[in-house]
């Protein structure tokens, strides 16, 4: 099974060089940590930043720099701000090649939930509809159950939507699953985990054929 | 040039009144007119509209309006770091209406820019669509939403001119220059109010016909809220 890192790790993976990504908050952002070093690769952030680079050095912070999280940041050379407009041009005209993000639910066909719990939990959407509606590649970051140990990969979300059959591809703690015209197929499975425990995690219609191999972290 | 250097806040917040709908930038806590809110605290004006990407956090920001109830709608497209804020949601004291990030900018660009509404893919399929018109082009669906409507705009620059001219710095921009000539009054205050003539027209984000009403802001704080380094080795 994968921890957090692990998944991160391999998401890590799908990025390519020339690609313009923007990561979401919490796992997705410990990505940026694990791309290889030989590609050339830019992080957008949509409060208004592309370049971004590593956390500052202790005392270096600055308090007009950040990303999307509210974390202080620092940039790389040939990085670039901009406005909020901007940036979500850059998001809603297809110019971000990636998009990882996290979730709560996401749906056999693609359906995305991450932003409201009824009557519970309310932070908003952020720039997460813009995000899912308009891009070409996402790729969800999460675990495969909840905490009481419910699958996450449904038939139907039950939680209020982000987006409509937007998800393409999904790495959770036990394997790697693309959204296909059929259901959630199963690609790879995370080290030490069997097809069958990713079936009884499975809620949603799950697609399974050969031999799936284990992941190479 | 035409001259829109006010002496203070207070002469620049002129005007606002209870039940007003206004404007303000920043991104959390980063770019917020500091001066501006601090302000609104003091002339404690009621029944508020206030759009704006967030609601501050508990001690900082808008979170001061929400503690002192001035505010009656909160329209934002992220509103996590507030427990206040999320209390009085919760209970119905405050009315919130969520808006996706790029929507809002876009909602506030709309109506810098004379157009009354556009289409946009976000929120198609999802909750924030109900009720509004959908239409479909090139075989995707999009969202009509529609320009704000707002009577002051409170935006932060890094630098500015008495012609209203503004330049921000880092990702402080954010919000602050669609905001700008969104609403009926833009107040811009900034770090450095320099003279006429010093800033070079080619840097300039947002030129001075947007802007009404500009002045130095004092004792900036800027504060950090989620305040991440790597240790030095």
């Amino acid at each position: 099974m994968l921890d957090k890192i692990g998944i991160a790790k391999r998401i890590a993976q799908e990025v390519q060089d020339g690609y313009y990504v923007n990561l979401g908050i919490g796992i997705p952002t410990l990505v940026a940590n694990y791309v290889r070093d030989d590609i050339e690769v830019e992080f957008q952030s949509e409060n208004g930043v592309l370049g971004m680079g590593p956390f500052p050095l202790e005392g270096e912070e600055d308090a007009d720099l950040i990303n999307a999280g509210k974390q202080t940041i620092t940039t790389l050379p040939g990085a670039s701000f901009f406005d909020s407009s901007l940036s979500f041009s850059m998001i809603r005209g297809q110019h971000v090649d990636l998009t990882i993000l996290g979730a709560m639910e996401v749906s056999e066909e693609g359906d995305i939930a991450n932003w409201k719990i009824p009557g519970k939990m309310v932070k908003g959407m952020g720039g997460a509809m813009d995000l899912v509606a308009s891009a070409q590649n996402i790729i969800v970051a999460m675990m495969h159950t909840n905490k009481a140990g419910e699958s996450k990969l449904l038939r139907k979300c039950s939680l209020p939507l982000t987006g409509v059959a937007c998800v393409k591809k999904i790495v959770t703690n036990l394997a790697v699953l693309e959204v296909t015209e059929d259901g959630f197929k199963l690609l790879e499975r995370a080290p030490g985990i069997s097809v069958e425990d990713i079936k009884k995690a499975t809620e949603g219609k799950l697609i399974i054929e050969g031999d799936i191999p284990e992941m190479v972290l | 040039m035409i001259n829109k250097k006010v002496a203070n806040v207070t002469e620049a917040m002129q005007g606002v009144k209870d039940d007003m709908t206004l404007m303000v930038g920043g991104f959390g806590l980063c770019g917020i007119p500091e001066n501006a809110i601090n302000n609104l605290v003091k002339m404690n004006v009621k029944g508020l509209t206030c759009i704006s990407n967030n609601a501050g956090v508990d001690d900082f920001g808008l979170g001061l309006l929400l503690h002192k109830r001035q505010i009656k709608k909160m329209i934002s497209s992220y509103v996590g770091e507030n427990d206040e804020f999320e209390r009085q949601m919760l209970s119905g004291e405050l009315d919130v209406e969520l808006v996706p990030q790029g929507t809002l900018v876009e909602r506030c660009r709309a109506a810098q820019s004379g157009f009354p509404a556009f289409f946009t893919p976000a929120g198609y399929g999802t909750e924030v669509a109900e009720g509004k018109e959908i239409r479909e082009f090139n075989g995707k669906m999009y969202v009509l939403e529609k320009a704000f409507e707002a009577d002051f705009a409170f935006v932060k620059a890094w630098k500015g001119d008495a012609a209203g001219n503004l330049i921000f710095k880092g990702t402080a921009r954010n919000f602050n220059p669609a905001m700008c000539g969104s609403a009926k009054i833009t107040v811009a205050e900034v770090e450095e109010l320099v003279p006429v003539g010093s800033l070079d027209p080619n840097q300039i984000h947002i030129p001075g016909i947007f802007v009404q009403r500009i002045f130095q802001g004092e004792n900036y704080e800027k504060r950090i809220e989620q305040l991440t380094v790597r240790k030095r080795l």
